[in-house]
């Protein structure tokens, strides 16, 4: 099971395109996997027959995992292992875990000559906390195993370190175990059914892609302390500058238009220029550090039949609104085809999301993690606006931008708008 | 049963081989009529006479080029190299001939010998006479390495490795040499690349070879008696292939680990198998693996100093302690 980006764990292979026994060459399609993501095609880097298939269509395995064995004229040698090393006498069996700490089951491990470095699946956390104190690995693992805040926990006083002894005594004691975060389902959904009449509902079965929606959402909301600033903006100039463009737009070899820019489209190359003059707001929140970007890598939310994504449009700052249409669409096409790769929809440290076409006036977005904020774009209107001697009726936009605190304080975030208000309201800032 | 010396249950492993295939046959310098320097061959040549059993001359080189002679055309040599230093001057056949012929020949040759050798330090024999080789062969693909610590595997384990196809380095303690231990009557055959577990324990896991396992018994009694620290004692056994399910099974249980080496320091056993450790039970560990070795020195002949430089039951014992303790 490759691996599909650097926070993606599991894939489940929804398609094999080769049965046992056929043969394989370099570079043909073997199967096709769905990550919490995305979906792709995984082609053979090796020729030989498909000997057998591990993961069948449906399963989820293990980045990592061996799926399918690709047989042929190489079989790996491992003369060094080949006595049957079967013991002659019985093991003594292994004791019960000692102190109530889980013994790992230990397989049988080969170490064959061609095995590739293992290290552990995951990672339990730092082994010195922000304080200095030292934590073991196991008591790490049991921690995080239990829900237990480490931060909580002090040496015992014989130890220097804290140990898995201390995590036991935190368990045991009951306290200081944290609020177990969302990761996907969790609690009884038997309580939930029965709420509902029998047959008032069909049952939809989650897929990865609305697990990690749920997993990620929940935990955003949770963990990001949001706060929220909402601006109107006078859109006259821009809408009429789109039309304008559009009107006059090249033919391309086909007859059409060679594009046809949308109002998202100006917004984002506005929310990128926004984000470059007001550095501080351009950045993520790393725990113990702020990244802050040079660039804008923009996130676009993409509604699509699984659910949400977004794509990441880089240096939005940096392109035209033309390039950044054509990236749009491309982008757009293949989110909704699950064709997108994982690099092409994490990064960034802002994020846009548009809920104008169905004529939303205006709403607050959840924060999607790890960036620092995100906005949320309303329909576009004919609203009155005062005048010297009266109103008049102009385009207006209501806009909210979500703002990850730990980062962007109110002042910064209002920075942040009033720069994306001027040039929304003053468009030629977009075009020099 | 009965008790046997270390050195008499050498004599015995190899007559019981040689007794019930007459394929294997045994030389080296010293050890038909005079029974090897350190008489752990004496009654062999009595027994199967001077067409099995071969005096050499003073050339190790000859001595492994004939043992890879006679495996490749049918024989099963066991040879002696008396020091296991020796291993130098003809570590040609050991690191290119004897681990690549079955390999470069496509099965075509195969190589099924015995190199049986006096290791390790405590006798006063100075830097080039006591060294812990083990890990020289360790290193080298193609390889089966073993170092039996009592009377009983010393039998067991060369009837595995004469059995075996491949070519088996046999690395006999001469400071074991005068244990006794008990031994059952008849045959014993052993498996290769299984460790021992011979002291159950919960509070930590010692990993020792050979002269080290017996001290590292001690240790682990002390520790209890003095301490109440419940040491769990592997005897390795077999370092190539590596036992590696009761060794890590062990830390599961234990979460500790402490080595204790004959080796120099550097690329001791013990750093490849902290290596396994780490890559495969790190969030097992409850501590830092601590290996205890002999300093990255050569080994002193004075007798004083080469007690102090190799890992004693004192030192075992009060690393264990202040690991665990502090």
């Amino acid at each position: 099971m490759p691996q599909l980006g650097e926070t993606v764990a599991e894939g489940r292979i929804t398609k094999w395109f080769k049965a046992p026994g056929d043969a394989i060459k370099p570079g043909d399609n073997l199967f096709e996997i769905e990550t919490d993501k995305t979906s792709m095609e995984v082609p053979a880097i090796a020729a030989g027959v498909l000997t057998e298939i591990r993961v069948a269509e449906g399963d989820v395995a293990l980045v990592g995992a061996v799926v399918g064995v690709i047989g042929g004229a190489m079989t790996a040698s491992t003369a060094a292992q080949t006595p049957g090393s079967t013991r002659s006498e019985p093991r003594p069996a292994p004791a019960p875990a000692s102190s109530g700490l889980r013994a790992t089951a230990q397989q049988p491990i080969k170490l064959n000559p061609f095995q590739e470095v293992r290290t552990p699946e995951r990672n339990f956390g730092p082994a010195r906390l922000a304080g200095g104190t030292v934590v073991t690995p196991l008591a790490r693992r049991l921690a995080a195993e239990a829900g237990i805040d480490l931060g909580q926990l002090a040496p015992t006083s014989t130890s220097r370190r804290i140990s898995a002894r201390d995590v036991e005594a935190a368990i045991a004691g009951g306290t200081k175990a944290r609020q177990p975060t969302d990761r996907g389902p969790t609690g009884d959904p038997q309580r939930i059914i029965a709420l509902y009449e029998r047959g008032s509902f069909e049952e939809v079965a989650l897929d990865n892609m609305r697990r990690t929606i749920a997993t990620r959402l929940t935990e955003a909301v949770q963990t990001i302390p949001h706060f929220y600033l909402s601006i109107d903006l006078t859109t006259q100039r821009l809408v009429e500058i789109r039309e304008e463009t559009n009107a006059t737009a090249p033919m391309g070899a086909d007859g059409e238009p060679s594009y046809r820019l949308s109002l998202n489209d100006f917004l984002i190359k506005a929310w990128g220029l926004a984000l470059r003059r007001v550095p501080a707001a351009n950045a993520v929140w790393a725990h113990d550090r702020i990244l802050r970007f040079a660039q804008s890598d923009i996130g676009v939310a993409v509604a699509t039949q699984g659910g949400l994504l977004t794509p990441v449009i880089r240096k939005a700052d940096a392109k035209s609104v033309i390039e950044i249409s054509a990236e749009m669409k491309d982008l757009t096409a293949r989110a909704r085809a699950r064709r997108l790769k994982p690099n092409e929809y994490q990064g960034g440290a802002s994020a846009i999301s548009n809920l104008g076409m169905y004529g939303v006036r205006e709403f607050a977005a959840i924060i999607n993690p790890p960036h620092a904020t995100i906005l949320a774009v309303g329909a576009t209107d004919r609203r009155p606006i005062e005048t010297t001697d009266g109103f008049r009726f102009v385009s207006r936009m209501t806009v909210t931008l979500s703002c990850d605190h730990r980062i962007v304080d109110g002042a910064l975030g209002g920075e942040l708008l009033s720069a994306f208000k001027s040039l929304v309201e003053h468009p030629v800032g977009l075009l020099v | 049963m009965a008790e046997l010396t270390y050195r008499d249950a050498v004599a015995r492993g190899i007559a019981q081989e040689m007794a019930r295939d007459p394929d294997v046959i045994f030389f080296g310098e010293d050890v038909a009529k005079p029974g090897g320097v350190f008489k752990a061959t004496v009654g062999l040549y009595e027994q199967f006479g001077p067409k099995r059993v071969r005096d050499t001359p003073i050339s190790e080189q000859a001595i492994m080029g004939a043992a890879m002679g006679a495996a490749m055309t049918g024989l099963k040599p066991i040879a002696e190299i008396m020091f296991s230093d020796f291993f130098a001057v003809c570590f040609d056949y050991i690191a290119n001939e004897f681990p690549k012929s079955r390999y470069m020949s496509n099965g075509q040759l195969k190589c099924p010998l015995v190199v049986r050798t006096g290791n390790g330090a405590g006798s006063r024999f100075g830097a080039q006479h006591s060294q812990s080789v083990e890990n020289w062969c360790m290193m080298i693909p193609g390889l089966k390495v073993v170092a039996p610590s009592n009377p009983r595997d010393v039998i067991g384990l060369m009837a595995a490795a004469v059995r075996d196809p491949d070519p088996v380095i046999f690395f006999e303690h001469k400071s074991l040499y005068p244990v006794k231990g008990e031994v059952p009557d008849g045959e014993i055959v052993d498996t290769l690349g299984t460790a021992a577990i011979v002291r159950p324990g919960k509070d930590a896991s010692i990993l020792a070879l050979a002269l080290m396992v017996p001290r590292a018994l001690e240790a682990a009694e002390r520790l209890k008696a003095e301490h109440g620290i419940d040491c769990e004692v592997i005897d390795v056994r077999s370092l190539v292939p590596l036992d590696t399910q009761t060794i890590l099974g062990s830390i599961a249980r234990t979460h500790r680990v402490f080595t204790v080496e004959e080796n120099p320091r550097l690329c001791g056993w013990g750093a490849e198998i902290v290596s396994i450790i780490a890559d495969e039970a790190f969030y097992d560990l409850d501590g830092p693996p601590v290996r205890i070795t002999t300093p990255h020195i050569p080994l002193p002949a004075a007798d004083v100093l080469e007690d102090a430089v190799l890992p004693t039951v004192q030192r075992i014992t009060e690393t264990v302690r202040r690991s665990l303790q502090s």
